[in-house]
């Protein structure tokens, strides 16, 4: 995080001073707290979400997810802790100036028709967005033909598909979707992954919480874990995930076999099997210029797969704590 | 700007859920049927003999007073109804969600819905107090003394009113905010009923109770005061002393010192609203 927004929260630097520098974080967050009760909901929670950046939050039921959400939105008050969003404090109304959300308990007002709640959306937000730009949007999320029909008589998956609408509808530069293909069918979690996709190449930054592992893992640039209000990992992919490996099966590996393979990266050895430890930041054509090196030494390459844990397993991991409690992978 | 738009929202819900229609049909039918009963009040032969016209035009007075009372009882439920579920109603269902994480100040949102209550709710008490005044007119002849001071005090009762609802809608459910409103509403009045009933006795702890009952909730004080506006002031000549135990008859206007209070009522309640919904977590 950029010492200036720091900066910025202590009051030391008026924000006008601040204008020359280059873009402050879409989402800044520190030490956010929040019990209900006896009940901790998010403890000591920070993170951050750069411009253009798609950042995955992850958790199991309860682990706070959408209490950090609402925290960074306004919507619930912290009992401590800081936010920033698009450079100012979240105390401000206008920090929401440029922030599209679909909340998880998303629901609109079932008199009005979907092009209405568009309207009033723009409205809301001061923004001139021409009549066409609207209709474009309920386009994007498949409700073109629906647009002057009430709410009320809105499928639910009809109902989420209006609210990305209404998380889209004024030119957004941060939208926070939470778990926005609860809903949905499965084509309907595809539109989704496009969009964010769609999203992420125009630089709008997008805070994404989903159960849907798969989905994260595709679209995400980065994953915080959440577990108890606690941040239990956060990184990027690649970090999270660790260095992906490759498992060959070879017929009469020699040692100049065995060297060729130590120089693509670690290797350990059980009985025909070989696996070779890649770096994270293999640009993909290690393991084919291996393949072809390994083919010229005679070898009989009987198999080649890829090793990789996936972001569900690291999950899995980090919530069954077989992995350290805490960590920042690689930052 | 915000709260004009919010405004507007809540009268196209008031619209759009056919609340203006329940509403309409409601006053037409209570309008027909007070046209009808009145025109059998001219010329009404009772054990004492043929009415006068003096005697109609009396009798018109109270009856304006009883079908006013009607209006603003319909005025408060609706409102307070109406009101419930704009803050409670919204939270629960997450409707609140997307609206308040647009760049809105959450005063400006509330004062908005405020806003569009008081001119659903007043609109509705002057259009149909009026319509009632002007039937009351056509049919007996009777016009009220200050007609707008009573229809504008109608109007802030109901202000009164719903600013409760909201207030109460902010801090508990949608069904017990309206409750509690029109619950309180109705308890006032029996108060100030009992309280008129103390002060014709001679009974100073009995008035004390509609006293202080105005003071804690001004509608009843307030409505006393629109009475008082619409009713014939030979009226309160010819019912004699005591009078002040009928529970359609008003002594006195309203002074401007309880006008001020009900203002300042109005304000803090109002304040306190804007304080809860500003603290509370949706």
């Amino acid at each position: 995080m950029a010492s200036a927004d720091a900066a910025t929260v202590r009051g030391v630097i008026p924000e006008t001073e601040l204008a020359g520098l280059p873009p402050s974080a879409a989402v800044w967050c520190s030490g956010l707290r929040k019990r209900y009760g006896r009940q901790t909901a998010v403890d000591d929670v920070s993170f951050a979400v750069a411009r253009g950046e798609v950042l995955g939050l992850l958790g199991p039921n309860g682990a706070g997810k959408t209490s950090v959400i609402k925290m960074l939105l306004g919507l619930v008050r912290p009992d401590g802790g800081e936010v920033l969003l698009l450079g100012r404090r979240s105390s401000d109304p206008r920090s929401r100036r440029a922030v599209g959300y679909l909340p998880e308990l998303f629901r609109y007002q079932p008199w009005l028709t979907a092009a209405e709640v568009l309207d009033l959306h723009v409205k809301l937000s001061r923004v001139d967005v021409p009549a066409a730009e609207r209709r474009e949007c309920l386009a994007l999320v498949g409700l073109a033909d629906r647009a002057g029909d009430r709410v009320g008589g809105f499928s639910k998956g009809m109902q989420q598909r209006l609210g990305l609408a209404v998380a889209l509808v004024a030119r957004p530069e941060l939208v926070v979707l939470d778990e926005p293909t609860s809903a949905l069918d499965p084509l309907g979690r595809v539109d989704v992954r496009d969009l964010v996709l769609s999203l992420k190449s125009r630089g709008v930054a997008v805070l994404l919480n989903s159960h849907l592992i798969g989905e994260v893992e595709r679209v995400c640039d980065r994953v915080v874990i959440l577990d108890k209000g606690r941040v239990a990992a956060s990184g990027t992919l690649a970090e999270l995930l660790g260095q992906r490996e490759v498992r060959l099966r070879l017929g009469t590996a020699d040692g100049r076999a065995e060297d060729r393979l130590r120089a693509a990266g670690a290797l350990t050895r059980s009985g025909d099997w070989f696996t070779v430890q890649l770096d994270a930041d293999d640009d993909g054509v290690t393991v084919p210029d291996l393949v072809r090196d390994l083919v010229g030494l005679g070898v009989r390459v009987h198999a080649v797969e890829p090793v990789r844990i996936s972001l569900e397993e690291r999950l899995l991991a980090v919530l069954r704590h077989e992995e350290p409690s805490h960590q920042e992978v690689g930052r | 700007m915000t709260a004009l738009t919010v405004a507007g929202l809540t009268l196209r819900e008031a619209a759009r859920r056919r609340v203006v229609w329940a509403l309409l049909v409601l006053t037409v039918v209570l309008l027909a049927l007070s046209g009808w009963g009145f025109s059998k009040l001219v010329g009404l032969d009772t054990d004492l003999g043929t009415m006068t016209s003096g005697e109609a035009r009396l009798v018109a007075s109270l009856l304006l007073n009883l079908i006013m009372f009607g209006f603003s009882l319909i005025a408060a439920i609706g409102t307070a109804f109406l009101a419930g579920p704009t803050v409670a109603g919204e939270v629960e269902s997450g409707q609140a969600l997307s609206i308040l994480a647009r760049p809105v100040r959450r005063s400006s949102v509330l004062f908005g819905k405020w806003l569009g209550l008081v001119a659903f709710g007043c609109g509705y008490v002057v259009l149909a107090g009026l319509a009632q005044i002007l039937v009351v007119r056509t049919v007996v002849g009777y016009w009220p003394p200050a007609p707008a001071r009573g229809l504008a005090l109608l109007a802030a009762e109901t202000i009164v009113l719903l600013t409760l609802a909201l207030l109460l809608s902010s801090v508990v459910s949608t069904m017990a905010s309206g409750i509690i409103a029109v619950g309180l509403f109705g308890a006032t009045w029996v108060a100030g009923v009992v309280g008129g009933i103390g002060g014709a006795l001679g009974n100073e702890g009995v008035e004390r109770v509609g006293t202080v009952s105005r003071v804690i909730l001004p509608t009843d004080g307030l409505w006393r005061g629109a009475m008082n506006a619409f009713q014939d002031p030979i009226a309160l000549v010819q019912m004699g002393p005591g009078e002040g135990g009928f529970p359609f008859l008003s002594e006195s206007p309203l002074t401007l010192a309880y006008l001020a209070w009900a203002v300042l009522w109005i304000a803090v309640v109002w304040g306190l609203t804007a304080v809860s919904f500003q603290r509370r977590d949706v």
